[in-house]
């Protein structure tokens, strides 16, 4: 059950949990656009620190699994060889992706695949209700998706009158709670036992009345829920960790077998694969595959890898069809600049060690792709002004464990720039009050004479320090005093000290 | 050696007595000392809000004013700051090269190359780790985010700090934790910011410290903030100031007196 991940308990007893807003049992609801949903960066993670609970649950869980991740890697002598292959790797790839992608469909093909392409959201949706509705399928199972959260399928297959069963553990939680994933691999991450349980009674008809939280109740709770799905469903619909383009292979890496069970059981199997998730051969596995679990689970290889080709008459899905995504892609491919966030293998790493998302959560972010991959990706996708590049003390966490060794930081300074550009027209009080700060601080910092001057001017604050501080300034010297001090700025200047003591001389 | 160094502009106008111990150290160890009078700032700050436009003219001046190092004018620059040697060594070819400026993009690169952030010098450069520094107290170092990941300093400022006579290196749990500060961050994520100090001042009390340390005074401004408005008596000194201390000319921690006069 590696979907626990430190979860605490923190209520003992039964009943529904005293911060569950009725109704949604405490879930955010589900966005018109899973890509942009909620308030600023700022405001929402003000929000989310003020939740002790979901500061406590993040924090235990995010700790775990960084030291899991942390032993695991620092037990492989070659680890850095394999980030700078699986770079090389999806580097070649985003270099050949028509080649490749036209390489894929035709083997995809060959096997007995149908393949369709997408170009946004909606063509996605309509494409894989077209299949369900053809099969007369009102129901159908899901494994773990990113690709079909980031297109809101369940909700357009809703509206079809098609119901959508997650069977990933985590994602089943979130779905029961209508709630939004806030992790890419623990999408209920922000959710202890005690609330998992209560979600289960709530939501979940055929859950054992005496429940408790204890996580093995809950798993086997969850596994007879799911079992009767995965025996009546007749479309399963997946998405796709990699895609072998001169195989025509598709790989699925997980840690339940619910996966699998949705893989193999259905007649039909429908794959909605974003286009950057390529590898040229069946060979360049051997290097994702030691990369992905140990970066993202921090186990040295997952319990299950599936892995299909076409179809095999006889043999699992005897339909398959794979829905080669767009949805903005090849907008982030076309930059030079942002475009290895297309590299990312969804492994979560930079999530578990990136100290704002483990104080501020998922939800903060607001889109499917949280944390320092969400900061990157999300804006990049949407092409909108954004606040998320501005949602990181770039502290290179993130790079560091980073197994395809994107470069986050230096792209969120690239967009960064494109937001400043962005806010260049924009009517914007702070942003230009931030524009005309950084002119002034420009023109004062190019030239040492001007600089000298400038340098003298915190003197002046001074007048309002006690005791070597100061600890209250107006705004917005206050978003600093609010909570620190300001040490007193010295009597003399560096450089002033330097030219007396050179005149001394 | 001749050594340029490069205050740093939050140094120079804030916490003139890092630089000042940057000269009174290098000065001891018997080398020259040299401060171009047309430095300003590397830049850093504009560079990370997104200001790139911005950031040009400021680039560009510390480039011309640091460029005689690549002629050999200067043997080292050395910065007292993790963040804004990284911002000299991967930032400032960028910007220039942005703006079209290529051969300023070129000198960049020559001048980054001979740039070393102040624990670089000491140890890589100047082949000391212990500068012969007195400085009985308990002390904690923080690892700038910069200063380990951009840069890369591993364990060279614990072995300096190591080497001083009389000081107690206390570890420090979640080290590698980030304190929050990140610039503008701390100002466009206030909130954010703030939860990640306080953990960090929990930590660092925590280690029974006196004195907490860093190689960078922007971070250490905002670690030292919040150990002064919890009142809890810790002084944020950067590394420069103990490694400045001896048994003959003694620094106190938190003593700025000597600095503001
Ligand atoms: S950006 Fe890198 S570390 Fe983050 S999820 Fe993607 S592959 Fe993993």
């Amino acid at each position: 059950m590696s979907t626990f991940l430190g979860m605490p308990a923190t209520r003992a007893g039964r009943g529904p949990s005293p911060d569950a807003a009725p109704g949604t049992l405490g879930g955010v609801g589900r966005p018109e656009d899973p890509l942009h949903w909620g308030a600023t960066f700022p405001h929402a993670a003000k929000a989310a620190l003020a939740n002790e609970q979901l500061r406590r649950n993040l924090g235990n869980a995010t700790s775990t699994i960084r030291s899991k991740r942390a032993r695991v890697v620092g037990e492989v002598p070659d680890w850095e060889a394999l980030r700078d292959a699986g770079s090389a790797i999806k580097t070649d790839v985003m270099a050949r992706l028509p080649e490749l992608l036209e390489a894929l469909e035709r083997n995809v093909t060959a096997r007995g695949g149908v393949v369709h392409w997408a170009r946004d959201a909606a063509e996605a949706n309509r494409i894989v209700a077209g299949i369900v509705r053809e099969k007369q399928a009102d129901e159908v199972v899901k494994v773990k998706s990113m690709a079909t959260q980031e297109i809101g399928l369940n909700e357009a297959l809703a509206e079809e009158g098609i119901a959508a069963v997650e069977t990933d553990l985590a994602e089943l939680i979130v779905q029961l709670a209508d709630d939004m994933p806030s992790h890419i691999l623990v999408p209920a991450i922000h959710r202890n036992r005690t609330e998992i349980r209560d979600i289960f009674l709530e939501r979940m008809a055929d859950a054992p009345p005496d429940l408790t939280d204890v996580p093995h109740e809950l798993a086997m709770a969850a596994r007879a829920h799911l079992r009767r799905k995965f025996l009546s469903a007749k479309v399963a619909i997946s998405g796709a960790n990699f895609a072998v383009a001169d195989s025509g292979t598709l790989a699925v890496v997980e840690s339940e077998g619910n996966g699998r069970m949705c893989l193999t059981l259905p007649e039909t199997l429908i794959t909605v694969m974003g286009i950057e998730k390529l590898v040229p051969t069946y060979r360049d596995l051997e290097v994702f595959l030691q990369l992905l679990p140990r970066s993202s689970t921090g186990e040295r290889m997952n319990p299950y890898t599936s892995l299909w080709t076409g179809v095999t008459p006889g043999d699992g899905p005897q339909e398959f069809h794979l829905v080669l995504l767009d949805n903005g892609r090849t907008k982030v491919l076309a930059d030079e600049a942002g475009r290895s966030a297309l590299h990312c293998i969804r492994c979560s790493a930079c999530l578990n060690v990136c100290p704002v998302y483990e104080r501020v959560g998922g939800h903060a972010y607001g889109s499917v792709y949280p944390g320092p991959i969400g900061a990157i990706l999300t804006p990049q996708l949407t092409g909108e002004k954004s606040d998320l590049p501005y949602a990181s003390t770039l502290c290179g966490a993130c790079y560091q464990v980073c197994p395809v060794k994107i470069d986050i930081p230096s792209i969120l300074v690239e967009l960064r720039a494109r937001e400043v550009e962005l806010a260049g027209s924009s009517p914007d009080a702070a942003d230009r009050v931030w524009k005309a700060a950084m002119k002034a601080a420009s023109y004062a910092m190019a030239d040492g004479a001007r600089f000298r001057r400038a340098a003298r001017l915190p003197r002046a604050l001074r007048a309002i320090s006690r005791h070597g501080v100061i600890r209250r300034l107006p705004f917005p010297g206050s978003l600093w005093t609010r909570s620190r001090d300001l040490m007193e700025p010295p009597r003399q200047t560096f450089r002033d000290w330097w030219a007396e003591r050179e005149d001394d001389r | 050696m001749r050594i340029a160094l490069a205050a740093t502009c939050i140094a120079d106008a804030m916490f003139p007595q890092a630089p000042k111990a940057v000269v009174t150290l290098l000065e001891r160890l018997g080398h020259e000392v040299v401060f171009p009078a047309a430095q300003a700032c590397c830049g850093q700050m504009h560079v990370n809000t997104g200001y790139l436009a911005e950031a040009v003219p400021v680039v560009r001046n510390h480039v011309r004013t640091f460029a005689p190092v690549a002629d050999g004018e200067w043997d080292a620059v050395v910065v007292p700051s993790g963040s804004c040697t990284g911002s000299i060594r991967h930032q400032q070819k960028m910007v220039l090269e942005r703006a079209g400026l290529s051969s300023e993009a070129r000198t960049a690169t020559a001048v980054s190359a001979r740039t070393y952030e102040l624990s670089e010098l000491l140890v890589d450069v100047l082949g000391v780790t212990d500068v012969g520094a007195w400085f009985p107290h308990r002390v904690t170092y923080h690892p700038t985010c910069h200063s380990l990941r951009m840069l890369g300093v591993g364990d060279k400022p614990e072995r300096l700090l190591r080497a001083v006579e009389g000081l107690e290196l206390l570890p420090l749990e979640q080290a590698e934790g980030c304190c929050g500060f990140g610039g503008t961050f701390s100002l466009k994520n206030a909130d954010t910011s703030a939860a990640m100090l306080d953990d960090k001042v929990a930590d660092v009390v925590g280690t029974g410290a006196e004195v907490l340390t860093a190689g960078d005074w922007s971070c250490l401004m905002h670690i030292g903030g919040g150990l002064s408005r919890g009142g809890t008596g810790v002084r944020p000194m950067h590394l420069a100031e103990i490694l400045a201390s001896t048994r003959e000319a003694p620094v106190h921690p938190g003593d700025r007196q000597e600095v503001a006069r």
